[in-house]
């Protein structure tokens, strides 16, 4: 009902009661009340009054949030820690690496030495430098684990950017641009690696099988 | 005596270079000298194609193609069916294991590993030397 219509019809009612004498019944007074109300609320219902004013309260929380979230910078998150972090990682696998060759060339200048000394001593510097490249694989193991805690920031870098996109924007300035996602498809959309689900890479030691059990498997 | 030609040639397969010279130093010390390499599977299978080898010792986790899928493809070859193909990789579950013996390996060697085991293997797949 439009707003003037309902002034016209409270004026009426107010008129009527002017002029009724003795007590006014309730009944008028609420038909009275229910057309101002009516003005306030317009063509809502005190029902749709309430769901307004719960989903306002929701609003006020979620700005509050924002702001509270805002305030922890997550955009730093992106932008700084999780990079620098898998920098560091990076770096360590790097480092081993060379570590690793440089002791290699010194195992390997020993064997060649080895076969100038007396046969005895020879099997024994041959034993030693074998337990050197088995140990040496250490490199190889510490350099998929470090992979997979890398990939595993990689997709916490993917999660937090996307929460600073669902908060907007504008909430975060100096956001980093969204890195590009592993492409884990090929171009006609079949999967990229078919054994991708079989690629865990070390287990921890509780859920990996021994070679024992491996053998057992091959008969 | 052994039956095994010393000089066969080998290619070892990885995309770590240190697990690439582990691998051919150990070999070495067990006296195979004739030892190429590879960094992932796409390189390996090309060599394969190239070059007549006697055995591949691969890694499994290599990108862009992994052990598992050069085992399928040499597996699928006309060619190389019958190439012994010894995995060594770190991907240690069971179901791992099973899918690669599934899909035609000789045999199986979890990382870390010692000179001992891939003699063992070496041995079980081409003879003993």
């Amino acid at each position: 009902m439009a707003v003037a219509a309902v002034k016209e019809k409270i004026a009426a009612q107010l008129l009527e009661l002017r002029k009724s004498e003795g007590a006014v019944a309730p009944e008028e007074i609420v038909a009275i009340v229910e057309s101002i109300v009516e003005t306030i609320e317009g063509d809502m219902s005190a029902v749709s009054l309430k769901v307004y004013a719960d989903i306002e309260a929701l609003a006020r929380y979620i700005d509050t949030a924002r702001s509270e979230i805002a305030d922890l910078r997550p955009d730093d998150i992106n932008a700084e820690h999780l990079p620098a972090a898998t920098d560091e990682l990076t770096a360590i696998v790097g480092a081993t690496e060379q570590a690793t060759h440089t002791i290699f060339e010194a195992v390997e200048a020993i064997e060649e030495l080895a076969e100038k000394m007396p046969q005895e001593v020879a099997d024994q510097v041959s034993a030693a430098v074998t337990s050197i490249y088995e140990a040496c694989g250490f490199q190889d193991i510490t350099g998929q684990r470090i992979t997979k805690v890398v990939t595993a920031l990689q997709k916490v870098e993917s999660k937090v950017d996307a929460l600073l996109h669902a908060f907007g924007d504008e909430t975060f300035a100096g956001e980093r641009p969204k890195q590009p996602e592993k492409k884990t498809t090929a171009p006609s959309g079949a999967p990229a690696r078919p054994d991708e689900d079989l690629m865990n890479g070390p287990q921890l030691p509780d859920e990996a099988i021994s070679q024992d059990d491996i053998d057992a498997l091959f008969g | 005596m052994s039956t095994v030609d010393m000089s066969m040639p080998i290619l070892i397969v990885d995309d770590y270079k240190t697990m690439l010279r582990i691998i051919r130093n150990l070999l070495k010390q067990l006296g195979f000298n004739n030892v190429d390499e590879a960094t992932d599977g796409s390189a390996a299978l090309q060599k394969l194609r190239d070059k007549e080898y006697h055995l591949v010792i691969s890694d499994w986790n290599m990108e862009p193609m992994s052990g598992m899928q050069l085992l399928t493809e040499v597996r699928a070859d006309t060619k190389l069916k019958e190439l012994p193909f010894i995995m060594i990789t770190a991907e240690s579950k069971t179901e791992n294991v099973i899918a690669a013996k599934e899909a035609g390996v000789s045999n199986y060697i979890v990382k870390p590993f010692n000179a001992a085991t891939l003699k063992t293997k070496l041995s079980a797949v081409l003879g003993n030397f």
